[in-house]
């Protein structure tokens, strides 16, 4: 069988992919592609907890599907912001956008 | 347990006494045989797709006053075959600035995103590839596959035309997806499983006896999901030529075009399953599985008969009129019709049999009539807002 | 006890292919220039993870993982990329001037959480076996639904929901 530490590895492993994306990417689609791969880590992290521990407290499911819900709404509102960000300025690149760096 | 009462156990015990006897590991044993089941299941499948091919010609001949394909063999039985031999020996090309490795990927994504759905299908009491217990999430999930497929092959064609076929079919299909969770909920909530085989079981009464509604929209949003008229515009031949299959010639064509028509045939045996008893028919189904596997792909063809009439009778709607019908009509009657039937399902759950049926009918009735009034009055302030109010030309006269 | 270290069962086999499938396809998303490739490795990642969540019991899981993510937001990443360009070719670098220290920091970040497990006592634990007839999708709906679960939890999230899509339309609706 698996033990636990194999599915923390691998979590551990793909937060730390995500976290890379988010600090090195320019492009603000792709920092969002990053954010994603950390919130999958989470969830894999959360459902291991749950198999491994009491399977009959189901919070590390539960908590997993508000992780899906809440992933959904951060994807929604990121988008938005890209797209209305590239009508105004017609550039979707992280550190072009620094009207507020002067 | 003789062949005859369950003979896929029958032929993978006798298959697996074969492979340990020639000093197989009983674990690589197993997994051979679960192999060779999945692959026995797809290849009946492609021949079944095969016919299917011939099936269509014949029938959208028939209701466009034609005979249809009847030169090659009895019956023109033999014309899918030579379609195949057409397409495998036509040249098989890739446009300039295609994505090479998407453009390739997309036709066996959408052909696998069709033969998956099969692994829940139950065609006998005690044959099915997995009774999973997620099974009605299952199709959405597949078809989720299939729109990621249709967005790879418009995208890595690299025509205008594609993409914007693509994108129609995408924004169709996601947008379709809710209001059939909607309605696949009605059958779990009979039923009180996930499970297509426990829903199956649960279908003394035929469930289109009691949310005939539902039955009508997982339908409708079933044909949306297919791609085919009244809902074909990714394919809009008039205006888009093909759609997001433009580019594909030969084979890879022939992988969609496949995939639609087995797509549309398993829907058809999805309709049977959730809304008309699956496998049973008065009891037949325990005759024998071999019975249950043709009253099962019967009641698919059926299906797939009334998917294709609406084909060849309704035209075709635009983009704009397809959505606002989803969002603003399908998707609430859908939810409504979830709450009400779930309301009714608490409330006569103790309660007689016919009392349960004429409730849940008559909750369905109430439903479609409160919808379709709400449709009239918006159609009427909509054609006030065009031709101005009737009340002004009477009083003039 | 040598015997039984090499001793490797038919799903850790597959646990190590699809977990190394998975962090590749992570490191394609992070590192290949055009974005549309990259959402279609987020897809092969997500896929990994689905069937993480299979081999970890939680069926119902990977089915809402194919439809939410990849049915939804991978569909929703490929549909932003296509309207934040202009010509269909990616230019420019793919990584910022400080990529580098980004490496650092999630190299960093691996080894304290690998450290920071390892001392943690319940690390290497074994799974229990699953008991027969247990309902988990029963089991979670009525966790999401009773007031002694997570009911408030779960309405939360979805007034949360409600309202980033409210917003999310309200920022790229296109005021002319």
């Amino acid at each position: 069988m698996i033990p636990l530490s194999w599915y923390l590895i691998l979590a551990a492993g793909l937060f730390s992919i995500g976290l890379f994306g988010v600090l090195a990417r320019r492009n603000a689609v792709a920092i969002l592609l990053g954010v994603e791969l950390m919130l999958n880590a989470v969830n894999i992290n959360l459902v291991a907890f749950w198999r491994y521990g009491d399977i009959s407290m189901m919070a590390g499911q539960v908590f997993a599907i508000i992780v899906f819900a809440v992933a959904a709404a951060e994807v929604a509102v990121g988008l938005a912001l890209v797209i209305s960000v590239y009508r105004r300025r017609n550039t979707v690149v992280a550190e072009d956008l620094d009207l507020l760096k002067w | 347990m003789n062949f005859w009462n369950d003979p896929l156990k029958v032929a993978a015990e006798w298959l697996t006494g074969v492979f340990t006897g020639w000093g197989m590991n009983t674990v690589a044993a197993n997994v051979l045989v679960a192999f060779l089941g999945v692959l026995m299941l797809i290849t009946i499948l492609m021949v079944i797709d095969i016919f299917l091919v011939w099936i269509e010609r014949k029938v959208v001949a028939r209701f466009q006053d034609r005979i249809g394909p009847n030169r090659l063999g009895p019956f023109g039985l033999i014309q899918p075959f030579a379609d195949i031999i057409k397409l495998m020996i036509k040249e098989d090309t890739t446009p300039a600035g295609a994505d090479k490795v998407v453009y390739n990927i997309a036709p066996m994504l959408s052909m696998m995103s069709v033969l998956i759905l099969w692994a829940v299908v139950p065609l006998a009491p005690v044959m099915l590839g997995v009774d999973l217990n997620a099974g009605v999430l299952f199709i959405i999930a597949a078809g989720s596959i299939g729109t990621l497929s249709i967005i790879m092959a418009g995208w890595s064609s690299n025509n205008k035309f594609s993409v914007i076929g693509a994108f129609r079919q995408v924004a169709v299909m996601v947008s379709f997806e809710i209001p059939m969770l909607a309605v696949l909920l009605i059958p779990t909530i009979f039923s009180g499983s996930m499970g297509m085989n426990a829903i199956i079981q649960s279908q003394d009464i035929w469930f289109i006896f009691l949310s005939p509604l539902a039955a009508l929209i997982f339908l409708i949003a079933a044909i949306a999901e297919l791609g085919r008229a009244p809902f074909d515009l990714a394919e809009g031949e008039s205006e888009l030529v093909s759609g997001y299959n433009i580019e594909y010639s030969g084979m890879k064509f022939g992988m969609f075009y496949a995939g639609e028509l087995l797509h549309a045939f398993t829907f058809g045996g999805f309709w049977a399953i959730m809304f008309f008893g699956g496998y049973r028919f008065f009891g037949l189904e325990k005759v024998s599985p071999f019975l249950a596997i043709a009253i099962i792909l019967f009641k698919a063809l059926l299906g797939y008969w009334v998917i294709m009439w609406v084909k060849y009778t309704v035209m075709r709607i635009r983009i704009d009129q397809m959505l606002a019908f989803n969002w603003k009509f399908l998707t609430p009657v859908a939810f409504v019709l979830v709450m009400v039937t779930a309301l009714m399902n608490a409330l006569l759950r103790g309660a007689d049999s016919w009392l349960y049926i004429t409730g849940m009918i008559l909750s369905n009735v109430i439903v479609a009539w409160v919808s379709l009034e709400f449709v009239r009055s918006a159609a009427k302030t909509e054609r006030e807002k065009v031709e101005g109010p009737k009340q002004v030309v009477e009083a003039h006269h | 006890m040598e015997k039984e270290f090499n001793y490797m069962t038919g799903t850790q086999i597959i646990f190590l292919i699809v977990g190394a499938v998975t962090l590749i396809a992570a490191l394609m998303v992070v590192t290949v220039r055009n974005l549309v490739h990259a959402a279609l490795w987020l897809v092969a990642t997500l896929f990994g993870v689905a069937i993480v969540y299979t081999l970890l019991n939680a069926g119902f899981l990977a089915v809402v993982q194919v439809v939410v993510y990849i049915g939804a937001i991978a569909i929703l990443f490929i549909f932003a990329v296509m309207l934040t360009r202009r010509q269909a070719a990616d230019t420019g670098a793919a990584l910022n001037s400080n990529w580098w220290a980004g490496a650092l920091m999630a190299v960093l970040t691996f080894a304290g959480l690998a450290y920071l497990l390892q001392t943690w006592s319940g690390f290497s634990k074994q799974s229990a076996a699953i008991p027969s007839g247990f309902d988990a999708i029963g089991q979670l709906g009525t966790a999401l639904t009773s007031p002694q679960g997570y009911v408030l939890p779960f309405e939360v999230a979805s007034v949360l929901l409600l309202a980033a899509l409210v917003g999310a339309v309200y920022l790229a609706f296109n005021k002319k």
